[in-house]
């Protein structure tokens, strides 16, 4: 299927990605060649198949609710652009 | 020094002959003559790496030396190192220094190994030439015009020039594997959860699995063994004990079942690889073994399978960078959702975004059953597929990929025709085998990879063929000109 613009917008919007504007039309034609690629898998009979999340038939473990680790906020921290006695900084989110 | 393999090194160490810091140096000075034409490295770690090597020496003269203890590595530029820049190829990673180790660098960093540098990759692991790296393509050292293959192109371009003895990977889709098959080294990918995920920044998690690049299958098993085991911090690691791989490479070949799947040998495949592949496995049926045709019938659906799982497992993964906590940041963001659509658009490379958007769609409503869920529905057929041959053989064999390495440019502009490249390894990621490629000989001059593919959790049947092979031949002794000296 070929994919429209706003088609494509609204999926950046929804990964909050800006699409290129200098190739926007390639992103486009490129995506949508992609997506008709999936179409071969049409080709198999799926009816009754279970999906298959995980290679491994395996359960997820649990783990006792106990603090095994340390405060580290500030290295962890030294990786943000922004921060501010112990906060990240975004731009204004309420008015 | 840069010829001996794994032990031979060790045998140096413990006898004298050379120090781990003359080892080092040694490797270094490769990489800083090697390094300016390859691209191999991102990031070379010089200072970390002398203090690794001095300790190494006290370690191996107190006689509690590990048979990796001293020995130069490179870590492909996706595992996490303390204190390190970690870029995973990324402009979005450009200079994030990581705050912890992975565990596959902890486990290696205990045995004593000497981290020498960080490799170049496919932003993100996404791309089978390295052509995807913000830092620029690697370079294949047997013709410079050439891909080495990715995503662990670096790693592969490293270990096939000597720079280093041998270098971690990660496989999600084929990018141990055809890498190690476009630069003539020994590349293996364990089974999924054998190696922790821990620090291994992610792409698409129930595919990504770490693994090795070095210059023979013996060298790669005593890597494995280092870096292998249950972590509990990946929720994913497998709790089934490690079959010791080191010094356990032999196998009589006579009566071994290995199946041949029609479906590797089809329209594609370059006549110099078929010529290569089918040489090896006469090796193979000359030492007593037996070729089975085998069918493998859903495989050609793995491409577009994997091109819908892994995409929407990476929308999902790389919504972490949204260039608040880490990562890069866009300069004045008018608001929120400004910062963070911008921060990524600038931070992400073109087929990262690619990815990110085809993940987005198949994942949104009114195309999840038709994309999603029908593509992991073909992922259990494709893995009963694989148990079913398995009933029947004991080892899978045929080409890592269908061409010789492409020259760099060439499928640049057609996404669909690079992920093609992947279409012999790609079926085993998703079905979490285990698979190993070692040199099969070389076609107009380029290497050629054998896929020598294992049941669940049967590395050493892997090796242990893949050993018995280069035992018979010398293909995994050649070695590119170019960086040679």
């Amino acid at each position: 299927m070929a994919l429209t613009r706003e088609q494509l917008e609204k999926i950046a919007t929804l990964a909050r990605v800006e699409l290129p504007t200098d190739n926007a039309s390639d992103v486009a034609d490129n995506v949508s060649r992609i997506i008709d690629f999936f179409d071969a898998l049409n080709d198999a009979d799926t009816e009754g198949v279970s999906p298959m999340a995980h290679p491994l038939d395996m359960v997820q473990r649990l783990r006792s609710d106990d603090v095994t680790e340390h405060d580290q906020r500030d290295k962890y921290q030294a990786s943000a652009a922004l921060v501010e006695d112990g906060l990240y900084l975004v731009p204004k989110v309420i008015d | 020094m840069h010829h001996l393999d794994l032990k031979a090194l060790s045998r140096g160490l413990a006898n004298g002959e050379f120090s781990s810091v003359e080892l080092t140096n040694h490797f270094l000075d490769r990489i800083k003559s090697g390094n300016p034409s390859l691209n191999a490295f991102i990031t070379i770690t010089e200072e970390r790496a002398l203090a690794q090597a001095r300790a190494a020496d006290e370690r191996i003269s107190r006689g509690e030396a590990h048979g990796l203890t001293g020995i130069p590595l490179a870590h492909k530029d996706i595992f996490c190192v303390d204190g390190i820049r970690t870029t995973c190829g990324s402009r979005m990673l450009e200079s994030f220094v990581a705050p912890y180790d992975a565990t596959v660098v902890q486990k290696l960093d205990t045995v004593g190994a000497v981290m020498l540098g960080k490799t170049n990759m496919d932003e993100f692991a996404m791309g089978s030439s390295n052509e995807n790296s913000y830092f620029g393509p690697a370079k294949n050292p047997w013709d410079l015009s050439r891909v080495p293959g990715g995503s662990s192109g670096g790693s592969a371009a490293a270990v096939a020039a000597r720079l280093v003895p041998v270098a971690t990977g990660t496989d999600t889709g084929g990018s141990v594997r055809q890498p190690a098959a476009l630069t003539g080294t020994t590349g293996i990918k364990p089974t999924y959860g054998r190696a922790s995920r821990y620090g291994m920044i992610a792409f698409a998690s129930s595919l990504d699995q770490a693994g090795v690049i070095g210059q023979s299958a013996a060298d790669v098993a005593l890597m494995l063994d280092a870096m292998c085991g249950f972590d509990p911090k990946d929720s994913t690691s497998s709790e089934r004990p490690v079959e010791t791989l080191d010094g356990a490479l032999d196998m009589d070949l006579n009566g071994l079942r290995i199946g041949i799947p029609d479906v590797f040998f089809e329209e594609g495949i370059e006549s110099g690889v078929r010529s290569s592949v089918e040489t090896a496995l006469d090796v193979y049926r000359t030492g007593g073994a037996e070729l089975v045709p085998i069918k493998l019938p859903h495989l050609h659906l793995s491409v577009p399978a994997y091109y819908v799982i892994a995409p929407a497992e990476c929308s999902s993964n790389l919504s972490r960078f949204d260039g608040i906590r880490f990562g890069h940041r866009c300069d004045n963001p008018k608001d929120l959702n400004d910062l963070y659509r911008r921060s990524r658009s600038e931070g992400f490379g073109s087929e990262v975004l690619r990815r990110i958007l085809t993940g987005t769609f198949v994942l949104s409503a009114g195309y999840y059953d038709a994309y999603y869920k029908k593509a992991q529905q073909v992922r259990r057929l494709i893995n009963a597929d694989f148990q079913q041959a398995f009933e029947k053989v004991d080892l899978i064999m045929g080409p890592t990929s269908p061409t010789t390495a492409f020259s760099i440019g060439e499928k640049a502009g057609d996404p669909v025709s690079m992920y093609l490249n992947d279409i012999y390894t790609i079926g085993v990621s998703l079905a979490g085998l285990p698979a190993a490629s070692v040199p099969c000989g070389l076609a107009d001059g380029l290497p050629v990879g054998l896929h020598i593919i294992g049941d669940h959790f049967c590395e050493r049947k892997v090796l242990a063929a893949a050993h018995q092979f280069q035992c018979a031949t010398d293909h995994h002794t050649r070695r590119p000109t170019r960086g040679d000296s």
